[in-house]
């Protein structure tokens, strides 16, 4: 087993995209936990049913903050209904490739997605 | 920069390790069982080099054997000795925070019908020997317990654990690899049946290590097909590693006053610039009680292969815990051991020092460390 990251993987893991606090998001979510040893807390924004702005916070290791940072990057801009059908496939592909012992990272960051989402449609439906 | 402070992984090879072993990687390629004057003097070369460990760590040469590390020696021991005394017992008793090699002979034990306890260790890491003499039973063949942790540094009081288990009638071994050279091994004066130990922990060569064997208890063989080591454990005698053994285990005691101050003076240097300079730092384990060349230190609120993975980038080596965690996932058992809360199992970092390492390199590590920390905990969502 190894444990050798892409270039791309310890890019995002060196300067991630979308990293940090948001103020008023429309909604929050938490995955992951300190004991499991990865937690993703994402914010989202959302405008004309569309992902405006999303961020996350992470305690978690280098490709969870990568699998984060990408996921993130790529769901900006998309519909509901199209990141909530986004595939943690397509961050291993777009990070080139992950280490069999990781691949659970981009299933965490693709659960907290739906997560986030699915909180946003509930307070929505609850107005 | 590259900084190692990674030693109780491995170590690096001491060149004039590396120079002894040379002739037998090249023109004295002979094999020490056969019979021609190629072979023979390659035996006296292996026998030399017993007889070499035998003066440094306290016991008759013949009772020492060269296997291919301390993983070897440990499973020939657990299981070599279980099997061969079932007249005895079936009943082993092994210590909390041993070495996986240890722990899962152990287990594979139990599913031939053998009896395993494990012994719990207090919030410093050492052996609750109270709770050790109620688990020792009329039929406990055996007891391990390491005597340096290779997580925490901790050293166990061995002699005295020795004692109590020879006196409630049990065989003892102990996986002695992580205490050379910060400690001073006499075997027989420690009492120990079993020992084992691997020669790359003090910048020996990987690939061989040693078991000692008390032959005055049965223990059965588990590589067979040969008679090298009195069929204790078959193969063609890997002169190269073993020459190197002796010679760094030599070394290392030779030069042990001058390497274990140095690594002392810079350990504590480099515990005193990390507790005043970085916030929400804990040292896992007793100070008092652990070799001068370890430090297990939790960093709070951010995750442990994060932190290594942001000081690799910065060419600097440590662990989180144990080396084999990072491929299993699973969280320390040593530290639960000692104490540490579920929240906080995955956010450690193992510094172990060697005769190699300079103050520079330290001060180094130090700034690193500080921006590693910084960075990570701007982003982190545990809140203080």
């Amino acid at each position: 087993m190894s444990l050798n990251y892409t270039k791309k993987t310890v890019e995002h893991f060196l300067h991630p995209k979308n990293i940090g606090e948001m103020k008023n998001p429309d909604a929050t979510a938490d995955v992951g936990s300190m004991v499991c040893g990865d937690q993703l807390s994402f914010s989202l924004k959302v405008k004309d049913g569309k992902v405006k702005d999303i961020k996350f916070l992470s305690f978690g290791c280098a490709s969870n903050i990568a699998t984060a940072s990408i996921m993130t990057e790529r769901v900006k801009g998309m519909t509901l209904e199209e990141a909530k059908n986004f595939k943690w496939q397509e961050i291993v592909d777009e990070l080139g490739g992950l280490p069999k012992q990781k691949i659970h990272c981009s299933i965490l960051a693709s659960e907290g997605l739906k997560k986030v989402i699915d909180a946003y449609e509930e307070k929505q439906s609850e107005k | 920069m590259k900084i190692y402070l990674d030693n109780a992984a491995t170590t690096r090879l001491d060149p004039r390790v590396l120079a002894d072993m040379k002739p037998y990687l090249t023109s004295e390629y002979g094999n020490a069982s056969s019979i021609h004057y190629m072979g023979q003097k390659n035996n006296l070369v292996l026998e030399a080099a017993r007889e070499k460990v035998s003066k440094i760590l306290g016991a008759p040469a013949r009772n020492f054997i060269f296997t291919s590390g301390a993983s070897e020696a440990n499973n020939l021991i657990i299981k070599g000795v279980m099997l061969a005394n079932t007249d005895k017992g079936k009943h082993l008793i092994v210590s909390a925070i041993e070495h996986p090699c240890v722990l899962q002979s152990a287990r594979q034990l139990i599913k031939l019908g053998f009896e395993l306890d494990i012994a719990p260790v207090n919030s410093d890491g050492l052996i609750d020997l109270i709770a050790l003499e109620k688990m020792i039973r009329p039929d406990t063949v055996l007891v391990s317990v390491m005597l340096v942790n290779n997580e925490i540094g901790t050293i166990q009081d061995i002699k005295s654990i020795a004692k109590l288990v020879h006196d409630k009638g049990a065989y003892f071994h102990s996986d002695i690899v992580q205490a050379i050279p910060y400690l001073n091994i006499n075997i027989e004066d420690l009492g120990l049946d079993f020992a084992s130990l691997s020669a790359h922990k003090f910048h020996g060569p990987k690939g061989v290590g040693l078991a000692y064997l008390n032959y005055k208890i049965k223990v059965e063989p588990l590589i067979i097909g040969g008679e090298q080591e009195n069929g204790f454990r078959a193969g063609t005698y890997n002169i190269a590693g073993i020459v190197g053994l002796a010679s760094a285990l030599e070394l290392a005691y030779q030069e042990r006053d001058k390497s274990v101050n140095q690594v002392r003076e810079l350990r504590d240097y480099f515990w005193s610039r990390i507790k005043t300079e970085i916030p929400e730092v804990h040292l896992n384990g007793s100070l008092e009680y652990r070799t001068p060349n370890n430090l297990n230190i939790l960093f709070s609120r951010i995750e442990g292969e994060a932190i290594l993975m942001d000081l690799s980038m910065k060419g600097i080596c440590v662990s989180t815990g144990s080396a084999c965690s990072a491929h299993n996932l699973k969280t320390s058992y040593v530290l639960q051991a000692v104490g540490l809360t579920l929240d906080n199992l995955n956010s450690n970092i193992r510094f172990t020092l060697g005769k190699f390492n300079e103050k520079r390199e330290l001060d180094y590590t130090v700034e690193a460390l500080k921006k590693t920390i910084r960075r990570l905990r701007k982003f982190t969502p545990i809140k203080k």
